[in-house]
Parts: C-alpha cells; structure tokens; sequence
C-alpha cells in the first residue's frame, strides 16, 4: 500500500467519525448530505450504483469529482444528463458533495465479464495504466475503474477516443500504446478487466 | 492553483462541512419514537427505509395493502413485450432488513389528536410521526361509461401495473392485422407526465414488427404534452408521424381530443367533435390523491397541501403527505420525485425528533422516457426551496430535456441509462 493511500484511508476515517460526532447546524442551505441523498436515484444509495450503466460515485477522490462536475457544468464533458444537472451547483457544493460521496465505502455488486479478456486486460492494464489508475484502478487519484461498471467505462472510452472528452495528461499516449500492441481487444479487454474487479 | 495546493484547500475545507443529522440517535431515554408509513410505493419505501438509515433506533411500520410492490414506471415495456410483469415485482424483504415493521393491510383513517392509523381490519396504529403515500386515485365520475367494473374487465387505465397492464398487452396481441389502438391522456396534473406518449411509442414498436399497419390515436384533454418536441422527433424517425402513414396520430384537445363519454360495449368513445373507435381502447382517466388522503381530511380540492420545507400536512400537524398525492408545486408527479422528497421528510422527522429545526431541502428529478430501440429522452430538473413564497422552484439555468437532434449515440445510451435508473430507484426504495 502506498503511503498517500494510507493517508488517504486515514483522512477518510477520520472524516467518517467526524460525521457522526457533528452536531446538526442550522443550514442556511441544504446540507452536502441532502444534496449528495438526491443523487442516490440514479447513482444508487450512498453513490453505490447497482447497475448496469450509471457509474459508481461512492469512495471517489473529491477532487476528481469536484473537476468532473465542474467539467459537466462547463459542457466540457460529454454527456447525456449530467451536464443539466451540474448546472444547479456551486463550487461550494460540489465540494460538499464530494466530500460525502468520498466517505462512503464504495460497494461493487458482479457483473458479467469474458475472463480470457480480462486477463488479457490485467497485463495490458500493469503496462500501461497502473502508474496513474494505482491497485488495479481501485478509488484513487483518478477515477474508480475497479468494478466500475461496464458500460460505463465504455462509453467513457468512446468518448475519449472520438474526440468528445478532453483527454488528461499523458493519457492518450498510453492508450495509443495499448492500441498498438493488442488491437481492438485492448479496450474490451481493460473495460472486462475492470468489471472483473468485484 | 497548483495540484498540491488544490488538495490541500480541498482538504481544508471538510472539516467545515456540514454532512447533515447522522448525530446522536433520538432514543436516549424511554420508549422509541414511532414512525407509521401508509402506502408501500416510491415516496413510502423511500420515507421508511431513510429513516431506519438515518436513525436506526426509530420505530418504522410501513402500511401497505399489496404483497408486494409493482412500479408502474417501466411497465410500459411489457406492452411492447420487452419485459415481464414479474420483473417489475418486488418484494418488502429488503425493507424488513432494515428493521422495518411491514403489515400488509388497509389504513382507513387518520386521527390526528389521538395520533393513530385506522386499520380496515378494526385495530389501530399509535404514531409520534406519520408518513402518507398514497398516489393517485381517478376522477372515475369524469367519463361517462368508464368505471372500475369496465377497467377491470374490458378498456383498463393500466395507470397502476398489474393485472391490466398484462390485459392491454394482450388485447394488442390478438388485435386484427390494421387494428386500432385509441389511448385518452388525461387532463394536467397527472401521475407520470409522458407515459401516456411513451405508452403508444411502445405499443407502435411492438405493432412496427407485428402488427405493421396498425394504427394508435392518442386522444389528449391537452394541447402540449411533456418532452412533447423529442417525442415528436422520435415518431418521425421511427413511426412516420406527420406523414399519411403515420402509425401514431396526437389529437390535442383543441383539435376534439378531449373524451365525454365511453361505449363500453362497442368501444366507442364520444368526444365534443366526433366519435371515435378502436379494437383496443386504453382511457387513462383525470386523477386525485389517493383515498387515505380524502379520508384523512388531508387535502383541499384534489390534492395534499404541504409545507415544502418538510412536506408535512398544512392540514394536520406531525402528518407528512408524500409523492403523487402531495401539491408540490412545480414537482412533476414521478417516481424520482416522490424519492426526492421522501428523503426530505425523513430528515426533517429525525430533526424533529431531536428537537432540531429541520434544514433547507433540495430536491432532484429525472426521467427517462424510451420512444423506440435504441431511442432513449429524458427530463431532469434540481430545485431550491424559497421560504418566504412556500414554494419549489427549478434552480435557474440548470435541467431541462435531451437536446433535440442528438447523436444517435446519445439516444441510445439514454436507454441504457434508462434501464440503470430504473433499477438504481428501486434499489434506493426497497434495498
């Protein structure tokens, strides 16, 4: 375990018993818990989605959720819904949302995946994105890939490589590499990969 | 701002945010407060299984008079035979899990001084706070000809899934090769604003591969309908609407739409213009709360009046009316709805019970609404609360409909985003 996950975990416990210990203050606006409650419709309860295409929120980095919902705000991430939605929201907001979604422990229900693909996955995946999508893609630094699910991660790829979403940095240069050396399996197989996470 | 600064003030700032009423439990000492949920839908299930969440050492019992659970969202899929009635059934095992006391049976009345629910069965059930759920009911007095007999047996409303969604479906199996279908949209407002429009897009794509020259008259009391300009846009692309092959015809109110009159027995149905016949008629009739609000004397006119901070009843005190039945101002009447708001009501009787001010809600909505394969629209709108007016507002700038003229790509993740939100609701009511 590396050390920032350990500090990651730690402020995450921390906050967890900070919670529990807060007194109810008189809100002069709803409360990151009645906001982030809103999203349990479509994102499962507590950011838990079940499936099968809404992604999982739950445990996600704060700052990666503040950024994709600034990114959805400013349409500058393509999507169907989510950009009418995170027009509602403050950067105060997004910043309390995201620091209740990222204190929920992120529960992953089985989805079905080719195993030949997976495996073939996990090597490309320890090739080629393990340094910035750290244990396997598990909630970290950047976006929850693990047992995220996988229609999803599809889309999300498609996006990507149509132009339609910005890549981040040094990316598409690892994806290109992934291209080149397994084809078109490559990305089926790093989305089985993932899925196979549960 | 750099990646390490930006952390940092990221991290800064939690310990200043407010995550809301998970603090003490209410029962610190004596017995423990008790909450009756009437009504096992959205608005309920959610109500009940938020509560037990927030403060697990509430007593929650839920009132319902099924078995079990069918959503009425979605179930228009069964009509084009792309899903079963069954997998849109679901039982109050997850709720029990939660410590939720489930009795299956009838609440009759209300009495809000002795703070008790009257059973049909002749018992009655003590509450500190009550929950009421209880959907809509229909205006049956409102078409001549059309009653619950009639619904039942022949030209079925289907405006709860059941046993006459399964009867609509196979009326439209066994109809003639160029059967008619007349489906009559009631007047505003109304449970699910476009599944009456998202019902004949699903009958039309069954009869698109079964029954290729059929035809589905929409008889509307209205002008406009919801998501009216992306339905439109799917008929085109799908089912030839506005040309003379059009399988799906919309005769709005203003055009002779609006329906008097139903003859049973030859399935004629008499508008102000002219008659009109089908080989399957589907009246989906003008609607009220549902009856525990009439007898509860909790509403004014045909709807619940609520504080929207809370939902409770501005009728009777330490009553909250969720859901379809509620006058929630600009809130459409939808599942998502009821969700949102029964989290509200679940926070503000924690709050209460702790002998704290409840806080300023927020609530979301979104629907999904499938026109066709691979055809997917939806609607989502957040809304703020303003104290001062009672009311719930769309926060400006935000929400609205799919764009028009999307991608093919995007309307078809819509229905794959669809199907995921439909079982995420679920989940969250009943899990």
């Amino acid at each position: 375990m590396k050390s920032n996950e350990i500090m990651r975990k730690g402020i995450r416990n921390l906050l967890a018993a900070l919670v529990m210990m807060l007194p109810v203050t008189v809100c002069a606006e709803p409360s990151g818990q009645a906001m982030a409650f809103t999203c349990a419709g479509c994102h499962g309860t507590d950011g838990s989605s079940v499936g099968p295409s809404m992604p999982a929120i739950a445990g996600m980095d704060p700052e990666v959720f503040v950024d994709a919902m600034k990114a959805y705000r400013k349409d500058q991430r393509n999507s169907t819904i989510m950009n009418r939605i995170a027009k509602a929201y403050s950067d105060e907001q997004f910043t309390e949302m995201a620091w209740f979604f990222a204190s929920q422990r992120l529960q992953l229900f089985p989805q079905d995946y080719d195993p030949l693909l997976a495996a073939r996955g996990m090597e490309l995946h320890d090739e080629y994105c393990e340094k910035c999508h750290e244990n396997g893609g598990r909630p970290g630094d950047a976006g929850t890939l693990a047992g995220q699910w996988m229609p999803y991660l599809h889309y999300t790829m498609d996006d990507f490589i149509n132009g339609k979403r910005k890549w981040p940095r040094k990316m598409k240069r690892k994806v290109d590499a992934a291209i080149e050396e397994a084809g078109g399996d490559a990305i089926p197989a790093l989305v089985n990969y993932y899925g196979s996470q549960q | 701002m750099t990646e390490m600064k930006r952390r940092t003030f990221l991290r800064a700032t939690a310990g200043t945010v407010a995550l809301g009423t998970l603090s003490m439990p209410s029962l610190v000492l004596g017995a423990p407060r008790r909450v009756v949920v009437v009504g096992g839908g959205v608005g309920g299930c959610t109500a009940a299984k938020y509560l037990r969440k927030l403060d697990p050492s509430i007593a929650v019992t839920l009132i319902e008079s099924q078995p079990a659970y069918t959503s009425c969202f979605m179930s228009n899929e069964v009509l084009s035979g792309d899903r079963t009635l069954e997998s849109l059934t679901f039982g109050y095992d997850g709720l029990r899990r939660r410590g939720v006391k489930v009795i299956q049976g009838t609440a009759t009345g209300i009495d809000p001084e002795k703070r008790q629910v009257h059973m049909a069965a002749g018992n009655s059930v003590g509450y500190d706070a009550c929950v009421v759920s209880p959907g809509v009911g229909f205006k049956w007095e409102a078409i001549e000809g059309y009653d619950e007999q009639v619904a039942d047996e022949t030209v079925p409303h289907a405006w709860y899934a059941g046993p006459q969604t399964q009867l609509l479906r196979s009326q439209i199996e066994s109809m003639p090769e160029g059967g008619h279908v007349i489906i009559v949209a009631p007047p505003n407002p109304f449970k699910c604003p476009p599944g009456p429009y998202e019902r004949a897009s699903q009958i039309a794509m069954y009869c698109k591969h079964h029954r290729p020259r059929a035809k589905i008259t929409i008889l509307d009391a209205k002008d406009a309908f919801s998501k009216q300009g992306l339905y439109i846009e799917g008929w085109r692309k799908l089912y030839g609407y506005g040309t003379e092959d059009s399988m799906i015809q919309w005769i709005s109110a203003a055009e002779g739409g609006a329906v008097e009159e139903l003859d049973p027995s030859t399935l004629t149905l008499v508008g102000l213009v002219e008659d009109f016949q089908g080989d399957v008629v589907n009246i989906i009739p003008p609607q009220k709360a549902g009856a525990i609000a009439f007898a509860a004397d909790l509403v004014d006119g045909d709807w619940c009046p609520v504080d929207k901070r809370t939902f409770e009843s501005s009728r009777h005190k330490d009553i909250y009316v969720l859901g379809d039945a509620s006058s929630a101002s600009a809130m459409p009447k939808s599942a998502y709805a009821a969700n949102s708001q029964a989290k509200v009501t679940a926070a503000a009787i924690v709050a209460r019970f702790r002998g704290q001010e409840p806080g300023d809600p927020t609530f979301v909505n979104t629907c999904y609404s499938i026109v066709g394969e691979d055809f997917g629209i939806s609607v989502a709108a957040v809304y703020g609360f303003d104290s001062h007016t009672n009311t719930i507002t769309p926060i400006p700038g935000s929400g609205g409909i799919s764009p028009t003229n999307a991608s093919a790509e995007i309307r078809k993740r819509e229905v794959s985003y669809a199907h995921s939100w439909f079982k995420n609701v679920i989940n969250d009511m009943m899990e």
